[in-house]
């Protein structure tokens, strides 16, 4: 592999990039599970599958009916959100008295259905879509050739995720959703809509999910268990921080993929499982995770 | 004792089946059987939900298998090795995974199971994709020809009683009664001075050797050990297994591995082979939503409701 000096850094700046870009979706998605389980207490099993979906929603927006990548990156994360309402309002919310555990369950369910659904209707090899225009390009920097569409998705991910921790801690909006998390009942008693907003609340984090499959389009190949292999890694992400905070999501998210991405150039043969062996060692130093509330 | 007559009723049935029906089969269902009671050890009797009890499957095939293809050992002793392999893979999962609680647990499990995934994806002695493949039955105790169906059918109907009586035994157990008060009240347990954790460690090892007992049966019985055991669908599948039956019954396990097991060998020859993943989706989706006792379960209801 790499002699010189210079080869190596580009090697490795290569590889931080590439571990940026995956803690980009990282993020989003712990982002998406932190909020959903702040204010229902479930772990959406599904999110992998609505990341998924909303890959595959841009790829068949642009295949039948045109929708290009820009108009996309709004209509399919609503049209997803739309799907979270709808299972929220209709599958979750009847079994919400149950245990925790039976939410966990449908949810899993449901997402070897969608799964399934696609597989059967498209096949398990990947489907493509092409970058968009105007992100074609690239810039040279010194150690490394940074393409436009690579800084964009970190781009945006770090300005929605941001956003969203802004939304959450300084709105009153997100004063409502922090209130639901301490005391649903006392909200309730306070003339707030809670169930309204509990089905809003996993509408937006399912939402998050897909607006981070339409980011992945144009760089993973668009298939039916891109979601789920990527949903494991997420939840070592969520066990490594815990679900204390939104914040905590967030950096967690993406400091995992730089780490992952410093293994690839370090030790590739550990990528695949730096992130695993992180949570067993935070599990045995800080079983609560590092942002983590709970004993 | 009725319940007795019940299970001798059910036992003969197991000893006349594979005249009647392919005995391979039978052996199949048998280890998924067995598999599903080990899970149910854990989350019908410590409320704890695994979602990685596919790791010790796999572990327990993989280590027969390679045994029974590298060692020449006799197969009731690489069965041994594999199950104790799963054990100890177990106990280290166990004390891991039992500091966090509910939903944390799952995730947890299910994170150290893809760990372990990975490993014997890339691990040379697994043989990667392909897996094991033509792993020899040898012969049992030196003496008895496995490579006879049907002698492997009462060997694996062996193992199966063996593996179930021992789940009956610790559910009855003093140590079973003190998981079940944990599931209820785990604060109350451990001010009544329990370690909760060291019991929910102990229930999770036993839990896990006994799964590995069921895969490295199964690698037995089909001459193969692959990556499709140690996957996550694969740990699905016994949840799927369990909650179908009945979670929390003893006979619940085995009647959803009937179940499921059963409609996969009819579906994957047929038409609808491409539908089984949504299919399995859609039923674990009935379940939560209107069926949470399963089938034994219900039946116990009707049963209590009418007779009781």
């Amino acid at each position: 592999m790499a002699t010189f000096l210079g080869i190596n850094l580009f090697g490795l700046f290569g590889q931080l990039l590439v571990g940026l870009i995956n803690g980009s979706f990282y993020a989003l998605l712990s982002l998406g599970l932190a909020i959903i389980f702040g204010l229902l207490k479930i772990i959406n099993f599904a999110q992998g599958a609505m990341y998924m979906l909303g890959a595959f929603a841009a790829w068949l927006a642009l295949q039948y009916i045109g929708i290009n990548y820009w108009a996309a990156l709004v209509v399919v994360p609503l049209a997803v959100g739309f799907v979270g309402v709808m299972m929220e309002r209709f599958l979750i919310r009847p079994i919400a008295n149950e245990d925790h555990l039976y939410s966990l369950l449908l949810t899993f369910g449901l997402a070897l259905m969608i799964q399934g659904v696609f597989t059967h209707l498209y096949g398990s090899s990947g489907q493509s879509y092409a970058i968009p225009e105007e992100l074609r390009g690239g810039t040279k920097l010194p150690f490394m050739y940074l393409p436009d569409y690579r800084a964009w998705i970190i781009v945006a991910s770090v300005v929605v995720c941001g956003l969203t921790w802004w939304m959450i801690e300084k709105t009153k909006l997100g004063a409502y959703l922090r209130a639901g998390t301490e005391n649903p009942q006392l909200m309730q008693a306070f003339g707030i809509n809670v169930p309204l907003i509990v089905t809003l609340t996993f509408g937006f984090g399912v939402g998050l999910a897909g607006l981070a499959g339409v980011l992945a389009a144009p760089i993973y190949s668009v298939s039916p268990d891109m979601g789920s292999n990527l949903l494991i890694v997420v939840f070592a992400i969520v066990v490594i921080g815990g679900m204390g905070s939104i914040g905590g999501a967030i950096l967690t998210g993406l400091g995992m993929g730089i780490i992952e991405g410093l293994t690839k150039y370090f030790y590739p043969e550990a990528s695949n499982t730096v992130i695993f062996l992180v949570m067993v060692i935070v599990l045995l130093l800080k079983p609560a995770g590092l942002f983590g509330k709970e004993a | 004792m009725k319940i007795n007559k019940f299970y001798l009723a059910l036992l003969l049935l197991a000893l006349v089946a594979p005249f009647f029906l392919y005995p391979v089969f039978l052996a199949k269902l048998l280890c998924f059987a067995l598999f599903a009671c080990a899970f149910n050890l854990m989350l019908g009797y410590v409320g704890l939900l695994s979602f990685g009890h596919a790791a010790f499957l796999g572990t327990g095939g993989y280590v027969t298998g390679w045994l029974m293809m590298n060692s020449g050992l006799t197969p009731e002793l690489a069965i041994l090795l594999g199950t104790v392999a799963a054990g100890l893979l177990g106990a280290i999962f166990g004390k891991l995974s039992v500091k966090r609680e509910g939903i944390y647990f799952a995730m947890v499990t299910l994170a150290l199971s893809q760990l372990v995934f990975f490993i014997y994806l890339q691990a040379p002695f697994t043989g990667g994709e392909d897996g094991m493949q033509g792993v020899p039955r040898g012969n049992l105790f030196g003496v008895i020809d496995l490579s006879d169906n049907i002698n492997m059918y009462y060997f694996v109907l062996a193992i199966f009683l063996f593996g179930f009586w021992l789940v009956h035994r610790t559910i009855h157990s003093p140590f079973g009664q003190i998981l079940k008060g944990i599931r209820e009240n785990e604060a109350r347990a451990t001010s009544l001075g329990y370690n909760v954790n060291d019991y929910k460690w102990v229930a999770f090892t036993i839990s896990s050797a006994l799964a590995g007992l069921a895969g490295s049966t199964k690698t037995l019985v089909f001459q193969l050990a692959s990556l499709t055991d140690v996957h996550w669908h694969m740990s699905g599948e016994v949840v799927l297994m369990t909650l179908v039956g009945g979670v929390g019954t003893i006979l619940g396990p085995v009647v959803g591995a009937g179940v499921i097991v059963t409609m996969q060998n009819y579906l994957s020859g047929g038409e609808l082979g491409n539908y089984l993943h949504i299919i399995m989706g859609f039923i674990f989706v009935v379940c939560v939503l209107a069926f949470r006792s399963g089938i034994v379960g219900e039946l116990q209801k009707v049963w209590k409701r009418n007779f009781g």
